[in-house]
């Protein structure tokens, strides 16, 4: 359903992408691994439109597909690593539920979003309530394809398992696509049905060698 | 936790308390500010005419200030002129700052705008502005226009400068890349994710180009490209007083130039607590 060809993506001198094929299929639950710098960030803001690479095309369903209209919120979306900039602080829990459309009872009890939570401002949220109102937005009518960059890497085990069950029931319910990046391989093995390694399996990858040299 | 709630107690009241700061100096700036325009309409009429028989006379009952080489009152001269200054002034500021507001949030348009608007801010904050004034002053030739408009034009970048760097900030944030995939327009980002953060930046802004055009119209008018000589203008007014300074009335120098103080200080200090407030960091606006 989602797939992308011969993606080749670069920072100045630096080849993050080189070459990498991605597929998705709908419904299914796909880890994505690498090591740091390996460039898994760079490879789900591609496939969420974000980026641009600098070879290569992103499809979905054969075709190549619109971020989003105005209006019309897009089939793929992203969540980034930490939910704390994920969310406009100034804004409350009500209104950042109620970005797109209007908030999805289903949507808010599998996440386990609270109602007293409407009037506070992310801030006075955990790390955990946070990340579930983040994400519960982003569940609207037309999602096809879900990218989780490290969404439970501020978590603790209790609370990862919890929110990823909860996550993973919700998209299998609306057939929605999921792709699940961790480092954590024990993690990606017990939620994921594949899991793929930027870096390693066959991807054409170069590792940046400089990742920390910027 | 006893240390961390005693840790404040040590610090300037300004960084301890920037919201009643600000408060305090708000209060006074705006009193002094109502206080100019309410005397300024309430002078009776004849203050400000000529008179031959009280022609150069020091402070006294009758005349607080004193009077000038024409027997005019200094005090009420004073006061028209403050009230002429200040409307300058806010002319002078509010076109200033929407330049700011226009060209900073400009910016956030695309890479191309942004390279021009920032070569803009860097050359105008390059070239020596007071040179700028007089120059844009002249070539408007002179008046209450050609200061407004060598105010507008010579006080935006700073403001700008800060505007922009704010508005990038939040433009590159992922919350507005999350709105943008859920479908909402530039115009909506900007309305929703942008207005409520800048709108304390843009006043404080204002608030401190404001003594900056009052004291710039004054300097522009004391070297005779300001406001019309027969309009009450401090600087008309400082300008005049050096004649009569070497003749010993030091009267008709001295409330112009500290009521012109009063405003300007008032003015300055309450921006600052204003720009603390917004940006405790401490950028420079």
């Amino acid at each position: 359903m989602l797939t992308a060809r011969a993606l080749h993506h670069a920072y100045g001198n630096w080849q993050v992408l080189n070459g990498v094929d991605f597929d998705l299929a709908r419904g299914e639950v796909l880890g994505l691994g690498g090591a740091s710098g390996s460039g898994k960030t760079t490879l789900c803001r591609i496939l969420a439109g974000q980026f641009t690479p600098d070879h290569g095309e992103v499809l979905l369903d054969g075709a190549k597909f619109k971020l989003a209209r105005p209006g019309l919120p897009g089939p793929v979306q992203y969540a980034p690593q930490s939910p704390e900039l994920a969310v406009d602080p100034r804004w409350t829990v009500g209104r950042i539920l109620a970005n797109a459309t209007a908030p999805d009872p289903e949507v808010l009890t599998t996440l386990g979003i609270r109602e007293a939570w409407t009037n506070r401002r992310p801030p006075q949220l955990s790390g955990g309530e946070l990340a579930r109102v983040s994400l519960s937005r982003l569940f609207h009518p037309g999602l096809r394809v879900l990218i989780c960059d490290e969404i439970t890497a501020q978590l603790d085990a209790i609370e990862q398992e919890s929110l990823l069950r909860a996550l993973i029931d919700l998209a299998g319910r609306r057939e929605v696509a999921l792709l699940l990046v961790s480092h954590s391989s024990s993690l990606r093995s017990r939620f994921c049905g594949k899991s793929v390694e930027l870096g390693f399996q066959g991807k054409k990858v170069v590792q940046g060698k400089a990742a920390f040299r910027a | 936790m006893s240390d961390a709630t005693k840790l404040p107690l040590c610090l300037p009241e300004h960084l301890r308390r920037p919201q009643r700061r600000a408060k305090r100096h708000g209060i006074v700036a705006l009193a002094i500010l109502g206080a100019v325009l309410a005397g300024a309409v309430l002078l009776p009429d004849g203050a400000l005419s000529v008179n031959a028989a009280t022609r150069a006379q020091p402070p006294q009952p009758a005349h607080l200030m004193g009077t000038d080489l024409l027997g005019r009152d200094i005090a009420a001269r004073t006061l028209a002129a403050l009230a002429q200054s200040v409307q300058v002034g806010l002319l002078a500021a509010g076109a200033s700052t929407i330049m700011a507001v226009v060209l900073g949030l400009a910016a956030t348009f695309g890479r191309m705008a942004d390279h021009v608007v920032g070569l803009l801010t860097e050359l105008a904050l390059g070239l020596p502005h007071f040179v700028l004034l007089i120059m844009i002053a002249f070539a408007m030739g002179g008046g209450t226009a050609g200061v407004v408009v060598a105010v507008a034009l010579t006080h935006w970048p700073r403001l700008a400068r800060v505007l922009r760097h704010e508005a990038q900030t939040i433009a590159a944030s992922d919350y507005v890349a999350i709105s943008r995939a859920l479908g909402r327009s530039r115009l909506w980002v900007a309305r929703h994710h942008l207005a409520q953060p800048l709108v304390p930046q843009i006043v404080a802004g204002f608030i401190v180009i404001f003594p900056h055009a009052i004291l710039h119209e004054a300097g522009l008018s004391f070297i005779g490209l300001g406001i019309e000589p027969h309009l009450p203008s401090i600087g008309v007014m400082l300008s005049e007083s050096l004649r009569e300074i070497m003749a010993g009335h030091w009267w008709v120098a001295a409330a112009p130039g500290l009521g012109l103080m009063l405003v300007a200080l008032t003015f300055e200090r309450f921006g600052e607590a204003l720009r603390q407030l917004s940006n405790p960091a401490g950028e420079e606006a």
